[in-house]
């Protein structure tokens, strides 16, 4: 066994040994045992990282044991670490190391630790194995192993109704999504006859494969456009793309910690790295990335002005989530792969740090997330306030800290794209960009700034012990840095052969020359929001409230999140549970038992009557004797 | 060998019958037996010869040669799994009904032992007469454990679960009759070398369907199936679930296709129609369910749509899928049932509303429940991914709208079992009843012990499992792509 292979072994056995044995261990062994586990493995990627990201090192391609063998079907678990898996490695065990730190102080009053660190080491786990595979469907494996987790840990405190309604809804939108993702699958082994990427990639990238397939009542359709649409309905469940956005913002049930990791840093940018691995099948359709650019772009602005008008400091910091997982997209759908990674590994650090520094906020607060009831808390917690602005400003892209330099990058990509989609992502994008400063100083102001709303709350605030505010630090420098560090991955051809971008594609390569107020112009709406904000809750602070009123139709759609909910409640969820019982009572019960079965009997018994007469064979006299034997058994116990 | 690992348990039925009186020494006689059968059958796993597509184990004794008949045993990669299925349910069964039968416990164990001996004679025989004969013998302990320890509607789900079934018999027999009359031998290989006529074909395809569809059951005919369960006491259901769900679909596999390929080809569209509507259709009525044992009979009926969708895809995928899928069904429905059984010991009642918040006081119990339901909704990871990935796989290949509409399924299957776990597991202790629960004893524990392992086995590593099927699937493929109609044809002409 290799040593690469301990990055994904170490959590699961962290998670495995205190889920068997928590309760023996008690809550400090649990913690101990599985942050040794991620931190072992943060280490090990970091080696792994130095070499084949920083140095020059070979791809790291090992197989570990074969899965799943039928007929000329084969796929094999495998350790596949080139620099598109490099990256995730560090986000991943990087931000889980310090997710599980900071639980333990965050859950310290949890009965229920041993349990919770279990969850977050089999999270990590399944995350890693997600994205050290070699194929399709080790993918996949990773893909709903990360849905089980998120199920599990929405579902944490399982007392409450609310939580494992979210759960349940973040298992289900997922599998919808997954429904398209495992089509993509079948078809990808149809057309090519394997999962394996190298094999998949080469026979695309040399054209052996047919041109179109028939497909369902569409008919002939492009083969490759086919397959990444398919394959990017997964991605749109796992990262909360419009339309199959719905399970995101309620996850917001679980704990803090785990929003964090799953909900904005890790398991929500899965989609974003599936359309990076499969770059070399979505750059053979310029449909497929027509489609990706423009549902990202919606995502981006939908999410943002839904962003505009939440009050819960969880939600904002979820709706902006969805909407930042929309600029990645696009930047893929421009074929700006190595911005939509430069900017999924930056937002993983400001949203983490975002992330936690509400949870720092929401504990300072006795686990009060109504941003109305709070205010005027930078006095009473000023570290949480530095993190959470250094957090803030990184999002909105304040000149040279991390989210500066990867918006910008992608914001530049789909203009220089000059493509009519890219031209439409780069103006949603830009519009979305005011909207996500506006939202996020409205959260700082209404947060901290401003007079206390529950000054018994206020009174009572407190900042979080060292163990929160340790793994806050640490995200705080990779949000001032990372996007200065990160400046090479955008650079021609970093990523080697784990990202393909055909021929013609280069809108990120135009993008370092386009002109300077293209350059300009996202700081210039990062002005706007920032004084919009300030003017709306720090100057007039009544204003906000009256214009709610006055405009009180668009403000109910957008605190509704465009009734997407209500839609899906109306189309779907009462339309199923009205057809079921309707197939029950009167499909099952009146029709097939009513009519059926007693005309099957009567039918059964004059069949058996003629036959009975007709025949007279050995086998019949045996054939009778049992059902005479078996009514007198029955007559007899019955 | 065969014919002691079939019979074994039959000849301790008689021993329990002649010479123990005292039903505590039966229950531990049986246990002992069935666990003896058990490990006789493993030998049958370690001596299999998984490069051969041929029956191995053979037993053949003449019996009646006049007629073609013979008592003809043999296994291949096909029925081996079913029978250590089979040997490996029964003493969990036996062990599940330790303290829950209470009554006529001799009887009991001498049913379990004599369904036993013929559900492993149902997959073991070769000859069409010793198969049906077997094929019926086993209603007759499957009624009586329904009919005497079942619930307060046990004789009318008795009676209409016997009612179902005999429908198809009496048409299986005549087809049976007819195929031993035209090739003049009852023996199931020469059979399945028979050129038969497409019309001669259709008719016998019917003829089967008839049983095996009831067996599956195939929607229309899957209502005795709730009933049944609900009446069942938990052994009984899980036996039903586990062994006695899986004849139909060996029905189909093991004499339709081979033998009847034309005619399975021809009614493959209807077989995928009438598969899905029971995916789509059991699952939405799943959805509406508030006795928790009809609702996973009735996920049952879904699940073993997937499978029939997979049997008739004639790809190796689909159909080793399919069968994986069976022997996957086997195990998680089996657990569900004995899952609801341990609730039902403990509360007597098996409404989903009477219950809620059982992980309190039961957490090892919500653990296990966890992982089966999670197994149920086919996670990667555990077994029932495997096989309705490659059911989905072959049925894509073969037909994309089929394996378009089955994956929804895969949506409204999680969808039924989460919400019935969440009503029945997670939230506050609404009853107070519920509060006092004791978690799972170590006789439980062993019950689910071993399904545990084959959840993930087969889940994480199945090669052993599919690797016993591949030459005899292989072998069926090449049985259904030759046109025994046009054989047949020929035939004709040389007369």
């Amino acid at each position: 066994m290799s040593k690469n292979l301990l990055i994904v072994l170490l959590p699961l056995a962290g998670s495995l040994i205190t889920g068997l044995l928590g309760r023996r261990l008690g809550n400090r062994l649990s913690q101990l045992v599985t942050i040794a586990g991620v931190g072992l493995a943060m280490l090990i990627s970091i080696q792994v990282f130095l070499a084949v990201a920083v140095g020059e090192a070979p791809v790291i391609h090992e197989p570990v044991f074969s899965w799943i063998v039928s007929g000329d079907f084969q796929v094999a678990f495998a350790l596949l670490i080139d620099r598109l898996t490099a990256v995730m490695l560090i986000v991943v065990t990087g931000v889980s190391t310090m997710v599980h730190i900071y639980s333990v102080g965050y859950m310290a009053e949890d009965p229920d630790q041993p349990r919770f660190f279990s969850y977050l080491s089999l999270f990590t786990f399944a995350m890693l194995v997600l994205v050290t595979g070699d194929n399709f469907l080790q993918l996949f494996f990773g893909w709903e192993g990360v849905g089980l987790a998120s199920y599990l840990l929405i579902g944490f405190w399982f007392k409450k109704e609310s939580a494992c309604n979210a759960a349940i809804k973040a298992f289900l939108v997922n599998r919808v999504g997954d429904f398209g993702f495992a089509l993509g699958i079948f078809a990808i082994f149809m057309v090519f006859g394997t999962l394996d990427y190298q094999q998949v990639f080469h026979m695309a990238a040399t054209g052996q494969f047919p041109p179109t397939v028939d497909f369902l009542f569409w008919g002939p359709v492009d083969t490759i456009t086919l397959i990444c649409l398919l394959l990017f309905v997964g991605a749109m469940g796992k990262s909360a793309q419009l339309g199959l956005h719905t399970w995101l913002p309620d996850a917001m049930e679980g704990p803090t910690p785990v929003s964090a990791l799953i909900h904005a840093a890790t398991m929500v940018t899965a989609g974003v790295f599936m359309v990076c691995r499969a770059s070399p099948l979505f750059e053979l359709s310029e449909t497929a990335l027509a489609v990706v650019t423009i549902v990202g772009a919606l995502t981006a602005f939908f999410a943002a002005t839904v962003g505009l008008v939440q009050n819960d400091i969880k939600r904002v910091i979820a709706y902006s989530t969805c909407s930042q997982l929309g600029y990645m997209f696009f930047a893929a759908g421009v074929s700006a792969y190595a911005a939509a990674m430069f900017h999924l590994m930056t937002h993983a650090f400001f949203k983490a740090l975002l992330f936690l520094g509400a949870g720092a906020v929401i504990n300072a607060m006795h686990h009060e997330q109504d941003m109305r009831r709070m205010g005027g808390l930078k006095a009473k917690i000023p570290i949480t306030y530095a993190l959470m602005m250094i957090g803030t400003l990184a999002l909105t892209g304040f000149p040279f800290l991390a989210g500066f330099y990867s918006k910008d990058a992608i914001l530049e990509s789909a203009f220089a794209a000059h493509t009519a989609t890219g031209t439409f992502a780069w103006t949603l994008g830009i519009l979305a960009a005011v909207m996500t400063t506006f939202y996020s100083f409205r959260l700082v102001f209404m947060t901290f700034h401003g007079r206390p709303a529950d000054r018994h709350a206020w009174d009572h605030a407190h900042e979080a012990p060292w163990s929160i505010r340790a793994p806050l630090l640490v995200l705080a420098l990779g949000a001032v840095f990372a996007g200065w560090i990160g400046m090479p991955l955008v650079g021609e051809g970093w990523f080697g052969p784990g990202v393909f971008v055909a021929a013609g594609h280069d809108a990120l390569a135009h993008s370092h020359h386009v002109s300077a107020w293209v350059k300009w112009l996202p700081f210039g709406m990062f002005l706007i929001g920032l004084g919009l904000a300030w003017y709306l809750y720090i100057k007039n602070p009544n204003l906000p409230p009256a214009m709610a009123e006055v405009w009180a139709g668009t403000y109910r759609f957008l605190a509704n999140a465009w009734y997407f909910d209500r839609l899906y409640d109306t189309l779907f969820v009462g339309p199923a549970k009205a057809i079921g019982r309707g197939l029950w009572k009167t499909g099952d019960e009146t029709i097939i038992d009513g009519y059926g079965v007693n005309g099957l009997a009567a039918t059964c018994v004059r069949l058996a009557r003629r036959m009975g007469r007709a025949q007279t064979g050995y086998v019949y006299h045996y054939a009778f004797a049992m059902l005479v034997g078996v009514l007198v058994l029955a007559t007899w116990y019955g | 060998m065969l014919s002691l690992v079939t019979f074994l348990p039959l000849a301790g039925g008689l021993f329990i019958f002649l010479a123990i009186r005292n039903p505590a020494t039966a229950k531990r006689f049986a246990l002992g037996i069935s666990l003896l059968t058990f490990l006789l059958s493993l030998r049958l796993y370690t001596g299999f010869d998984t490069a051969s597509a041929e029956f191995q184990f053979l037993e053949e004794s003449a019996w009646l040669p006049a007629f073609g008949i013979a008592y003809r045993m043999g296994v291949d990669g096909i029925s081996l799994p079913f029978v250590l299925l089979t040997t490996l349910l029964t003493p969990i069964c036996l062990l599940g009904s330790w303290e829950s039968i209470k009554e006529r416990v001799r009887e009991y164990m001498m049913a379990f032992l004599a369904l036993e001996s013929f559900v492993v004679g149902v997959f073991c025989a070769l000859d069409f007469v010793v198969f049906y004969i077997l094929w019926e013998a086993m209603l007759i302990p499957m009624f009586l454990i329904i009919g005497v320890w079942g619930g307060p509607r046990r004789v009318y789900a008795a009676l209409k679960f016997f009612l179902y079934t005999l429908a198809g018999s009496v048409l299986m027999l005549i087809a049976i009759l007819a195929l031993g009359v035209k090739a003049g031998t009852f023996d199931i290989r020469a059979l399945m070398d028979l050129p038969l006529s497409i019309n001669f074909q259709v008719w016998v395809f019917l003829a089967f369907f008839a049983s095996f569809a009831v067996k599956v059951p195939m929607w229309p005919v899957h209502t005795w199936l709730p009933d049944a369960h609900v009446e069942a006491p938990t052994a009984g259901s899980v036996i039903l679930a586990g062994i006695l769900l899986k004849m139909g679909a060996y029905g189909f596999i093991r004499f339709s296709l081979p033998m009847l390929p034309d005619a399975s080809h021809f009614f493959t569209p209807f077989i995928f129609g009438l598969s899905l509507v029971a995916v789509v259709y059991t699952a939405l009525v799943a959805l509406m369910q508030t006795d928790l044992k009809k609702l996973v009979a009735y996920s049952s009926v879904s699940h073993m749509g997937f499978v029939t969708i997979g049997l008739f895809t004639f790809n190796q995928q689909g159909i080793e899928g399919g069968l994986l899928q069976m022997v996957n069904h086997g195990v998680v429905s089996g657990a569900l049932f004995l899952l609801v059984g341990v609730v039902y010991d403990r509360l007597h009642t098996r409404e989903i509303a009477r219950f809620g918040g059982l992980v309190h006081p039961m957490p090892v119990y919500a653990v296990i429940f966890m992982i089966f339901t999670m197994a149920s909704v086919g996670l990667p990871g555990t077994n029932g991914f495997v096989g309705e990935f490659l059911i989905l796989l072959g049925a894509f290949l073969h037909n994309k709208a089929v394996a378009a509409v089955a994956a929804t399924g895969l949506v409204l299957g999680a969808a039924y079992m989460l919400w019935m776990f969440k009503k029945v597991v997670f939230g506050e202790v609404v009853h107070a009843d519920v509060r006092g629960l004791q978690d799972l004893t170590t006789r439980e524990l062993l019950l689910f012990a071993p399904l545990l392992v084959l959840v993930f086995w087969m889940g994480l590593y199945p090669g052993p499992f599919l690797e016993v099927m591949h030459a005899s699937v292989d072998n069926l493929i090449t049985q259904t792509t030759v046109q025994k109609a046009a054989g047949a044809a020929a035939a004709m002409a040389m007369h």
